[in-house]
């Protein structure tokens, strides 16, 4: 064992004896007594006026405690917050609409709620929404985002007098002036849609308000329960100490469980405090479709120019994004899909230009990739078009674009969604690509399986495309370390979890730097009482921010280790050593647990020396200038059944770089879920609009998440380039499984197809597949 | 108002007399009256296989079930796994492996490869794919659910060669080999 025994190792999960065992407990598994149960009436429209809400029979139903509607909710009601404001690019437009938490004259998607029924029983409460009336007079509905530009469309907003929720123009170099130094320009039109992030577990909430405590608890699905904790004091009028968010186990969360204040985040608890009973709300399947937010379309207009030898000279993109009803998530999304975009490319001009637009459907936000993935789709299509068009070998044109090691850090002269420079800190790309080319057997399958398949009558395909990712930004994570009188290792942190591990991978961070073992250090997240400052998990974070701030509070507490120890034992700091639980005097049998220690160090006689600190504990934070680089080659081979256009993989291959890996064994979980995510958005999932702006496929019956008998087997290897930016020289992993497989389909698909049709949008299907070797045959 | 049934549920090899609204499904009498909160759902339409526990051997969906009708039925829920101290050999493989990541959907899919272990202990890695074909799973892409099936079963038929490769064990990248 070296320094650092458990960092690096696949050490098995603490949280996994809680969790396999049915004991773990997620919100709906708090049963308190006498809990009330809610359900929300929300709009069948997409787009109205809302001229009554008439819920005097509801309240009369036996079992009906409470009714509330917007007007019900006097001061209480008013717009939310804006969570993420833009950053401060110059020229940008940005109008503001948050949620509000009950619609009050106008409903503006389907799903918005409209009214609250309290009751005894979540039956009666959905009965009761039956006997609620509500009139609404239809508007037309915006539902397409060039439509929604269009002068004579409908204004959602009637305060901004337009739908444009965005417009941001960032720029390095001169595009223009490159294009004209161009040997060939790719121009094309891109469609990218993503859907739901699909969490098994819905959203849920349980408040309890305890009147002769004055205490609010809330159990919340939440990512992010410390912010969620600190709106909810302050729209309450409580102070902070008096409410306590929990965040227990989650079945997931991939995006929109964040920092959100839902309307029914926001309500459930003020409720309990009306009622002062407990009040529960469980989100059920169909409601997850309207009501949470997701991911949906861009419309790009792209352009790539290229030098003779297929080097980019610059990069130009135009594109519209779907921000759904209200934007309180600011422009976090498309700035992703701007910045990501650039790849891990040597771009030295880029002019790209985005328009968010409202619509009358479900809010978006981020969920797993965050915009990224369409930024990806973009760059690696148009690479390939460019070598097709200029004869190069798809995976040398992106050799001879890659940022070499020397470029690094490597600025690109834009601001990302931290509002930090977008400037990557580390990566080398060429070796992942190498690596991935070899793994797939890139070479032999051009030159030998492909044609001897096409021999036999089957089209077989490769796909190749790599990708990075912006991961681990600010503004801080803390976390508390404490060595108990028992020999274990308490550890807190702010950051909620969602299956990530962190149970697992912050105790392996802290039992490095304490030489205990990894199932003594007992992780705490996500409760408010437990540690009161922090953000949440988003933006493939946590390792990186709460992992750092994790690593420094247990180099404070090693220290404070040594010096009581020192003391103790008589002997110089530089002569102990901690491993097994015990300071040991190196080289003797002379030593002293970590338990008998933390007594010491909190005596109950005595004088403590002025200025020293009780106990075995420290708090740190950490807060990084920037966020830190990921990266990533992804390939595939699939074969396409020439009659039916059914996709099968054949091998999936991945080389990530996320620097210094924790857990290999978690991390590699970590991207088969989002490449099985990916392979979701790529050919499975869609959200379908009509032209109401009724979703027609709410449901896992009509929109299909990947099963097991969709997602092949993953070969996952990687290479390590350390970020610079953090002690543990980590990088973000959760999202990047995600990010390239729509480019990687598109690629695969057009290669099996042997060039008859050109793919430009995501998602696919067999019957989209067909329709386009349809349209592709009848235009030749 | 609510109608109730009284009935003597066999849960996990224990006899429970429940009270209960008559219309209640067996998720929620499991979850409610039970107290056992190990068996979770997802959409409560019988789409994602969440609620999954056995009915006499069988793989049943909780939330379409209805309890009045399981009187004099045996039914396993996640909670009854175990033996004393012992984990189930899909439990201690989910574990080895780092098959649960969330662990949302573990309970559906453990009961679930549990039958599917009883009908066939030597299942490939594409029987394994089909029987958990109706358990859907967001965070893990069943990369190691799969693995993990396929080592319990090794170990439920005492095969003592049977065992994941490596780096299904330890990950693809083993610190200090390099990569």
């Amino acid at each position: 064992m070296g320094a650092h025994p458990h960092v690096g190792a696949g050490v098995l999960r603490n949280e996994d004896p809680q969790l396999l065992t049915g004991r773990a407990i997620f919100v709906d598994d708090v049963h308190l007594a006498g809990t009330l149960h809610a359900a929300f009436l929300r709009s069948d429209f997409a787009h109205g006026r809302l001229l009554s809400v008439d819920t005097s029979a509801a309240k009369r139903r036996e079992g009906v405690i409470a009714v509330y509607t917007a007007e019900d909710l006097g001061d209480y009601w008013c717009h939310g917050p804006l969570l993420v404001p833009p950053p401060p690019i110059a020229g940008l437009t940005f109008n503001t609409a948050t949620l509000v938490p009950l619609a009050r004259d106008r409903v503006v998607h389907v799903g918005e709620p409209i009214a609250v029924v309290v009751a005894e029983s979540r039956y009666i409460a959905e009965d009761a929404l039956e006997d609620i009336v509500v009139d609404i007079e239809p508007l037309p509905v915006v539902v397409g985002l060039e439509e929604a530009l269009a002068p004579d469309s409908p204004v959602i907003h009637e305060a901004l007098g337009t739908n444009v929720a965005a417009h941001v123009v960032q720029q390095k170099g001169d595009y223009e002036a490159a294009r004209g130094d161009a040997h060939t320009v790719v121009s094309r039109k891109f469609s990218y849609d993503r859907g739901v992030a699909g969490a098994i577990e819905n959203r849920g909430i349980l408040a309890d308000w305890n009147a002769r405590n004055e205490e609010l608890t809330v159990w919340d699905t939440t990512q992010a329960p410390i912010p969620i904790r600190n709106g909810l004091a302050e729209r309450l009028g409580l102070l902070q100490s008096q409410v306590r968010v929990v965040a227990p186990f989650l079945g997931g969360g991939f995006g929109p469980k964040m920092m959100m204040f839902y309307p029914e985040e926001l309500l459930i608890p003020w409720i309990s405090m009306r009622l002062e009973r407990p009040v529960k709300w469980i989100e059920d399947r169909a409601e997850s479709f309207f009501a949470t937010t997701n991911e949906r379309l861009q419309l790009h207009e792209a352009e790539l120019a290229v030098d003779s030898e297929g080097r980019i000279l610059g990069v130009k993109d135009v594109f519209l994004h779907d921000s759904g009803a209200y934007d309180p998530y600011g422009i976090t999304v498309p700035i992703n899909t701007q910045c990501t975009l650039l790849g891990p490319y040597r771009v030295p001009n880029y002019y790209s230009e985005f328009t968010a637009v409202f619509t009358n459907k479900t809010i978006v936000t981020p969920v797993r990739g965050a915009g990224r993935q369409h930024g990806v789709f973009v760059m690696e299509r148009l690479l390939d078009f460019a070598a097709k068009e200029l004869g190069i070998d798809r995976v040398e044109i992106r050799k001879r674009n890659f940022l070499t090691p020397d470029e690094f850090p490597h600025d690109h002269e834009i601001l990302f969604q931290d509002s930090a420079p977008l400037v990557y800190d580390s990566g080398d790309y060429l070796p992942a690509m190498e690596k991935a080319a070899e793994m797939i057997g890139y070479r032999k399958f051009l030159d030998e399986e492909q044609p001897k398949a096409r021999a036999e009558g089957r089209r077989l395909g490769l796909g190749i495309v790599s990708y990075v990712e912006g991961t681990g930004i600010g503004p801080y994570e803390g976390a508390r370390v404490s060595v108990e009188p028992s020999g274990k290792v308490q550890l807190a942190t702010g950051v909620g979890t969602q299956g990530q591990g962190h149970f697992t991978t912050f105790a392996q961070i802290v039992a490095d730097q304490l030489g205990v073992d990894v199932t003594d250090v007992h992780v705490v997240t996500g409760d408010t009482r437990e540690f009161s400052w922090g953000t949440g998990t988003f933006a493939s974070r946590g390792i990186v921010v709460a992992g750092s701030a994790c690593h420094e509070a247990a180099i404070v507490v090693r220290k404070r280790i040594l010096s009581v120890a020192s003391e103790a034992l008589e002997a110089a700091e530089d002569d102990l050593e901690l491993a097994d639980g015990v300071v040991r005097v190196k080289g003797s049998d002379l030593s002293i647990s970590l338990g008998e220690l933390a007594v010491r160090a909190n005596p109950l006689r005595g004088a403590v020396a002025a200025g020293a600190e009780p106990g075995l504990e420290a708090t740190s934070y950490f807060g990084p200038a920037r966020g830190t680089t990921a990266s990533g080659v992804h390939a595939m081979i699939v074969e396409i059944d020439p009659e039916t256009l059914e996709v099968s993989i054949q091998r999936y291959v991945v080389v990530h770089d996320c620097g210094r890996l924790v857990n290999p064994v978690i991390v590699d979980g970590q991207i088969h879920g989002g490449v099985a995510h990916g392979i979701g958005n790529a050919f499975f999932e869609e959200l379908v609009y009509d032209d109401q702006g009724q979703l027609l496929n709410a449901s896992f019956m009509d929109y299909l998440l990947p099963t097991a008998t969709d997602v092949p087997h993953m070969e996952v290897a990687h290479v390590e380039t350390p970020s610079p930016l953090n002690p543990l020289g980590v990088k973000g992993v959760g999202e990047a499984g995600a990010i390239p497989v729509g480019a990687l389909y598109a690629q695969a698909l057009e290669d099996a197809l042997q060039g008859a049709v050109e793919i430009r949008e995501i998602p696919l299907s067999p019957g989209r597949l067909f329709d386009l070797v349809q349209d592709a045959e009848a235009d030749s | 108002m609510d109608r109730y049934t009284t009935a003597t549920l066999r849960v996990n090899g224990q006899d429970l007399q429940v009270v209960f609204p008559t219309h209640h499904t067996l998720l929620e009498v499991l979850r409610e009256e039970c107290g056992l909160t190990g068996t979770k759902h997802g959409c409560e339409l019988g789409e994602c296989g969440t609620c999954t526990v056995l009915v006499d051997g069988e793989p049943v969906l909780s939330c379409l079930a209805l309890t009045a009708e399981m009187e004099g039925r045996s039914i396993e829920t996640v909670e009854g796994l175990q033996d004393g101290n012992e984990l189930h050999p899909l439990q201690a493989a989910f574990a080895d492996l780092g098959a649960a990541q969330c662990g949302y959907c573990t309970p559906g899919m453990l009961m679930t490869a549990t039958a599917l272990l009883a009908e066939n202990d030597d299942p490939s890695a594409d029987e394994i794919r089909t029987a958990l074909a109706g358990n859907l799973c967001r965070c893990t892409g069943y990369h190691k659910i799969i693995e993990a099936v396929e080592w319990a079963a090794g170990v439920v038929r005492g095969d003592a060669g049977a065992g994941p490769a490596r780096e299904v064990l330890f990950g693809s990248s083993v610190p200090g080999e390099g990569s």
